[in-house]
């Protein structure tokens, strides 16, 4: 390796490669790009002018400094600006000046040492060749002798009915984890669960969060309820049945209403009810704008007319949102008249709609 | 009036009379006295006050009639060019019959209304009429048809703080923000921020829903829950962010771009410095 010339100059090359059967292009030995090697090695002004090095040793030191500063004045403001409980102001400011100390602390060390290297010490630049890999005969006899010896010391390729045994236990001992990490997936199918919701005949619409059922005479126009099913508080997963049985109810003029066909008696004399889960990816589409009737969802920016049953005006949604019948019942108060007619929220592998 | 009190009185004093005759006829006066008595203070208090009740809602209405009065004055020479002369709405302006004093008091007290432009929305500014214009024009509005009035002082304070923080993430926050600060609607819309808003504006704001902000009506979030989220608005007007600069609480956009140009960028800078030669 020796002539390829000192370290500092040039970079040490392994052997030629093999050209391969493959695809690529092989330039032939003439016209390979040469290694440039190295930029001529240029001292540093800290090599040259011993005032110069002496600066840069002073400001290294003055960075250390600094780094004990920081590191003093993180213990005297952590005792300077107690928390008080209560006093979220006081919070800001421990963990303010803590964190300033400890950053100056911290960083003086850092960029001191990088300085110091940098600037003061040996600056040329060198080669390290990697040592290769392969271990000398010797140890790899060495190694090949251990197992040998392994083996005849205890029997394992001579008494069978252990061998094969152990490979039995250790092939059945990880199974219980299998199984019971297995059962961690939800015992129903979660098929059905993404295609039904609370929603049924019947159920009142309540408010959220007081399961105060609404009437239909407090809707006045203009207004917008955010909705859930009623007994939702008491069922036995209420958070899970939140995120899908989520509705917004909201009042227009029903001569601004375009029902299609089979849609006439969902809503009631212009009260409507809509999925608030964005058919996108699930976000709560709950952004009424009660001139223009717009319902924005917050995350992507997809727009749904509540004027033409929610259908898609801007933004990445592909699918109106689901539309939840209601009517009244006996007392006044608003029901729905179904669950909703399809799985509401985002897509999934299962769903034909 | 008098003849009605003095049908009560007599219902009431029927009954015990036969005892207190058989024990008052040994006395210098007269069995009737008490009665005669009763009757005469019964009428003295009911005319008395019959008299002052009379006469204080006619100064009331005499006012606010005279109010409504100036009101209308000052709505023609201001707000009718595009609400129209009986503020029923033009093809530009919305009818204001039975939006209530509330909506005035609103628009005109934020400075929204007179408009200085039309646009996709309706900006805040400092308001143009004075205190006592600003109630004219309201009891003019009031006088056109039923509608939300301004609330009372006492309806505005000691609302319940986690109540109202509750009701305002679902009823609000998606809109405004969590903490307040407002956010972006479609096509140059916003939702303003709601830091240091005064308590009757929020309330009037979510009694009449001014411009594109739905209603929220009494039977929806009840006055005393209104006034649950006035007191957690002014809960985070008077608590700083525990967490150091809030960066105008817009969460991931004004943080993220924060990250991206300071953060990034200083790791950018000292990854140049780290493999630069000294010289």
């Amino acid at each position: 390796m020796a002539d390829h010339g000192t370290p500092g100059t040039a970079v040490e090359r392994s052997s030629a490669p093999i050209p391969s059967a493959g695809t690529a292009v092989v330039l032939p030995e003439s016209e390979e790009i040469q290694n440039p090697g190295f930029p001529p090695f240029r001292p540093r002004v800290s090599d040259l002018d011993p005032k110069k090095a002496r600066a840069n040793e002073r400001r290294v030191a003055l960075l250390f400094i600094l780094s004990m500063v920081g590191g003093v004045f993180a213990i005297v403001a952590y005792i300077v600006f107690p928390i008080t409980p209560g006093d979220s102001g006081s919070v800001r400011l421990n963990t303010l000046f803590l964190g300033i100390g400890i950053a100056l602390s911290l960083f003086g060390i850092g960029f001191g040492a990088v300085h110091w290297s940098k600037s003061l010490m040996e600056g040329h630049d060198l080669v390290e060749g990697r040592h290769g890999t392969r271990g000398s005969d010797e140890t790899r006899a060495s190694a090949a002798e251990v197992f040998h010896l392994g083996n005849k010391e205890s029997g394992f390729t001579r008494r069978k009915l252990i061998r094969n045994t152990l490979i039995g236990a250790l092939a059945v001992f990880p199974l219980p984890g299998i199984i019971v990490f297995r059962d961690l997936a939800p015992a129903a199918d979660p098929n059905d669960l993404l295609k039904h919701t609370m929603w049924k005949k019947g159920t009142r619409l309540t408010k959220d969060p007081t399961g105060i059922p609404i009437k239909a005479s407090d809707v006045t126009l203009g207004s917008v309820f955010h909705v859930v099913p009623e007994g939702l508080e008491d069922s036995s997963d209420p958070l899970e049945q939140k995120a899908k049985a989520a509705v917004l109810l909201m009042r227009l003029k029903p001569e601004d209403l375009h029902v299609s066909k089979g849609r006439e008696d969902w809503n009631y004399h212009g009260i409507v009810a809509y999925s608030k889960i964005c058919t996108h990816v699930g976000c709560p589409v709950a952004l009424y704008e009660q001139q223009t009737h717009h319902l924005l969802c917050p995350c992507h920016q997809s727009q749904f007319d509540i004027t033409h049953e929610a259908e898609v005006i801007f933004g990445p949604a592909k699918r109106p949102l689901p539309q939840l019948p209601i009517t009244i019942d006996s007392e006044g108060y608003l029901v729905a008249q179904s669950d909703f007619h399809e799985p509401v929220g985002p897509s999934f592998w299962e769903r034909s709609l | 009036m008098a003849r009605r009190s003095d049908s009560t009185h007599t219902m009431a004093t029927s009954s015990p009379t036969p005892a207190r005759a058989a024990r008052v006829k040994k006395g210098r006066r007269s069995p009737m006295a008490s009665v005669a008595l009763l009757v005469i203070g019964l009428l003295g208090t009911g005319g008395a006050y019959a008299a002052f009740t009379t006469s204080a809602t006619a100064a009331g209405s005499e006012q606010t009639a005279s109010q409504a009065a100036e009101g209308q004055k000052l709505f023609e020479a201001n707000c009718a060019s595009c609400h129209g002369l009986a503020a029923t709405g033009t093809s530009v302006a919305p009818t204001l019959v039975g939006v209530g004093a509330a909506a005035v008091d609103f628009q005109v007290g934020t400075g929204r209304m007179p408009a200085a432009a039309s646009g996709p929305q309706i900006e805040e500014k400092p308001p143009q009429f004075t205190n006592s214009q600003i109630a004219a024009l309201a009891a003019y509005v009031a006088t056109l048809g039923p509608g939300p009035a301004i609330p009372s002082k006492a309806s505005l304070e000691s609302g319940d703080l986690s109540q109202g923080a509750e009701l305002f993430r679902v009823n609000c926050a998606m809109c405004h923000n969590v903490a307040g600060a407002g956010g972006a609607l479609t096509e140059g819309k916003y939702a303003p921020a709601l830091t240091n808003v005064s308590a009757k504006h929020i309330y009037e704001a979510m009694v009449t829903g001014p411009q594109n902000m739905p209603v929220f009506n009494d039977l929806n979030i009840t006055p005393k829950q209104k006034a649950g989220i006035i007191a957690y608005l002014q809960y985070l007007d008077s608590h700083p962010s525990p967490g150091g600069l809030d960066l105008g609480n817009l969460g991931p956009v004004s943080e993220g771009l924060f990250v991206w140009i300071f953060a990034l960028g200083s790791v950018v800078a000292i990854t140049i410095w780290l493999t630069a030669r000294s010289n």
